[in-house]
């Protein structure tokens, strides 16, 4: 067995019992947001995809490194969009459907020339 | 190892870092959203550090970042598509996709490496491929069983368990095929053995969740994330990147504990929801109105809206049935209605409520109810005794005090204790019983009223009512 193999599953099994100590405090409220973080999470598959992706030379490297990079972007940028939308509904008190935006975006026309970026983005 | 491998190899535990850190600032509502920042951040940290490693080393020809480009553009466009349409009600199925197509992406990564490796001179090494092997196993069972979750969930495919003669025969086959192959593998290097690992897997994750009714959905997801997990830090295994094997694991712990608690929720091992024959699915039995001979009391929404509106404390238990009708909105009007007049009002979520883990409570958060009105099992059942009324909506199971005896189909399974509350409302179309096919006798206990409509309809009464009562 090789030095490299220990390391990687020593690292394995440590990760493992984080995860277990970290996630076992997440109350059963944020169940479904965390299943979709940790969706966006195993994302990181893409790195693999594009480090493998690197030695592709021939049409089935292409192809198997396209689809790879396809399904691996797909996980890791809808994961960490759709667990932001789903955490910005958790509100501690029910809001009106329109609640005042911060000070500086109602007041764009005062701040103007102090936060000129702040233009640019929307709401 | 140069300078500069090292800088990425830190870089990468900085991000496994963060992915930590973002998980456990999930452990709140209120950290939650900083939380999916810093994992968020240490994605991007580590996706351009793998960016200026292959710039740096100069490898990739024209054409690979072509494809890699490509794909990956098309990928995010795709995922930012679904992730910003898909409706709540239909989060199980898009959390499936995102468990299949990651677990794919990590089947081909081992694949992929494989094949490279093999063409080189020496051939594979021994060691390698037991965690190639795990890889393309558990990744290839995730991908195809988790595009026929999202199909059950979806309806495409029917919610009723799919059980065949001889479907047992065939899983048994695939699996000597997977083992037998795998370990002929472990002595020779041989690529269309691989394909047949590949193969036989896509198919038994076919077979392993066609058997399963759409009530242990919960479970089943749990266990496909789990099972994504370990494949992609398999796959960090084969191509030793620590930031995979990390965020694997992480993955791995979460999609364990999960899958432990839904099945501890439900009284159920494991193998008993995998082998299947208790989740008869979700279809809904026809409507047969009260059954004759036993005795229930029928209310109307006149009567109810009565109780309700002279009550001090209401808890409102939410079953799927209240997610299948489309009823959360209307039910977060009634109690802000109720709110109004200075009633304590509270939800019940038990933890299958819904069709993934914590699904009801998103539900609920997204027609607005605040979470900390939303109590999970524990924190709720002490409170049923000083309860005036407990309003059940579309819950059944988990409400039936059957539970509490030895000898039923239910015992042992942790309910809420509705029936401890001074007075109950029932709102369900029938009185046809849940997936566990037994009678509930929280119906026909004396203080309960059933309240015969679909869940929509009848909270818009109920609204009505209390309004022209206290109007």
């Amino acid at each position: 067995m090789s030095t490299a193999l220990v390391t990687d599953l020593t690292i394995f099994v440590l990760a493992l019992l984080v995860g277990v100590e970290v996630i076992g405090k997440v109350p059963a409220t944020l169940h479904t947001p965390l299943m979709s973080a940790a969706n966006s999470i195993h994302g990181i598959v893409l790195v693999g995809a594009l480090l493998i992706g690197v030695t592709a030379d021939n049409a089935v490297g292409y192809i198997l490194a396209f689809v790879a990079a396809f399904f691996a972007a797909a996980n890791v940028v809808g994961g960490y969009v759709v667990t932001g939308r789903m955490l910005k509904m958790f509100r501690r008190k029910t809001v009106p459907p329109q609640p005042a935006p911060e000070a500086p975006v109602g007041t764009v026309g005062a701040s103007d020339r102090d936060r000129p970026a702040a233009n640019g983005r929307p709401a | 190892m140069t300078s500069f491998a090292a800088v990425i190899q830190l870089i990468y535990v900085l991000a496994a870092a963060c992915f930590v850190i973002g998980l456990h600032l999930m452990n709140s509502p209120a950290t939650a959203r900083r939380g999916n920042q810093v994992s968020t951040a240490g994605m991007v940290v580590a996706v351009v550090a793998t960016l200026v490693l292959l710039i740096h080393d100069g490898t990739v020809t024209a054409a690979g970042w072509i494809v890699l480009i490509c794909g990956a553009l098309a990928g995010s466009a795709f995922g930012l598509y679904s992730a910003r349409t898909v409706q709540m009600t239909a989060m199980p199925q898009l959390v499936s996709m995102f468990n299949a197509v990651g677990g794919g992406a990590a089947a081909l990564v081992g694949i992929y490496d494989y094949i490279h490796v093999e063409g080189l001179p020496g051939g594979v090494l021994g060691t390698t491929t037991v965690a190639t092997l795990l890889d393309a196993i558990i990744g290839g069972v995730t991908l195809s069983g988790s595009i026929v979750a999202a199909g059950k969930l979806q309806g495409v495919i029917t919610g009723q368990p799919v059980i065949f003669r001889g479907s047992r025969l065939i899983n048994i086959a695939l699996g000597v095929v997977i083992i037998g192959t795998a370990a002929f593998m472990l002595g020779t290097a041989s690529l269309p053995a691989l394909l047949i690992v590949v193969l036989a897997s896509l198919a038994f994750g076919v077979m392993m969740v066609l058997p399963i009714g759409g009530a242990d959905m919960p479970v089943v997801i749990s266990l496909l994330n789990a099972f994504t997990g370990t494949a992609v830090a398999m796959a960090g295994i084969v191509i030793g990147n620590w930031a995979l094997i990390v965020a694997g694991a992480l993955v791995g712990a979460s999609g364990g504990i999960l899958t432990k608690l839904m099945a501890d929720a439900m009284n159920r091992s494991l193998a008993n929801i995998i082998i299947g024959g208790f989740g008869t699915g979700d279809s809904v039995v026809a409507a047969a109105g009260p059954g004759g001979d036993v005795q229930v009391k029928s209310i109307q929404a006149d009567d109810a809206a009565i109780q309700l509106a002279y009550a001090s404390k209401v808890v409102i238990v939410p079953g799927y049935g209240l997610a299948a009708a489309q009823a959360q909105h209307a039910v977060a009007e009634l109690a802000s209605l109720l709110e109004e007049r200075g009633i304590e009002v509270s939800y019940a979520i038990h933890p299958v409520a819904g069709r993934m883990p914590g699904h009801m409570n998103v539900l609920l958060a997204e027609a607005n109810v605040p979470y900390p009105q939303l109590k999970e099992m524990e924190e709720i059942n002490p409170e049923f005794a000083r309860t005036d009324v407990s309003l059940v909506i579309g819950a059944n199971d988990v409400t039936n005090p059957a539970a509490r005896r030895a000898g039923t189909a239910i015992s042992g399974m942790p309910i809420l204790d509705v029936d401890q509350s001074r007075s109950v409302i029932v709102i369900k179309r029938s009185m046809a019983s849940g997936y566990a096919g037994i009678d509930n006798e929280l119906y026909t206990d004396t203080k309960t009223s059933m309240y015969f409509a679909d869940a929509k309809t009848a909270l818009a009464d109920l609204t009505a009512a209390v309004k022209t009562l206290v109007g």
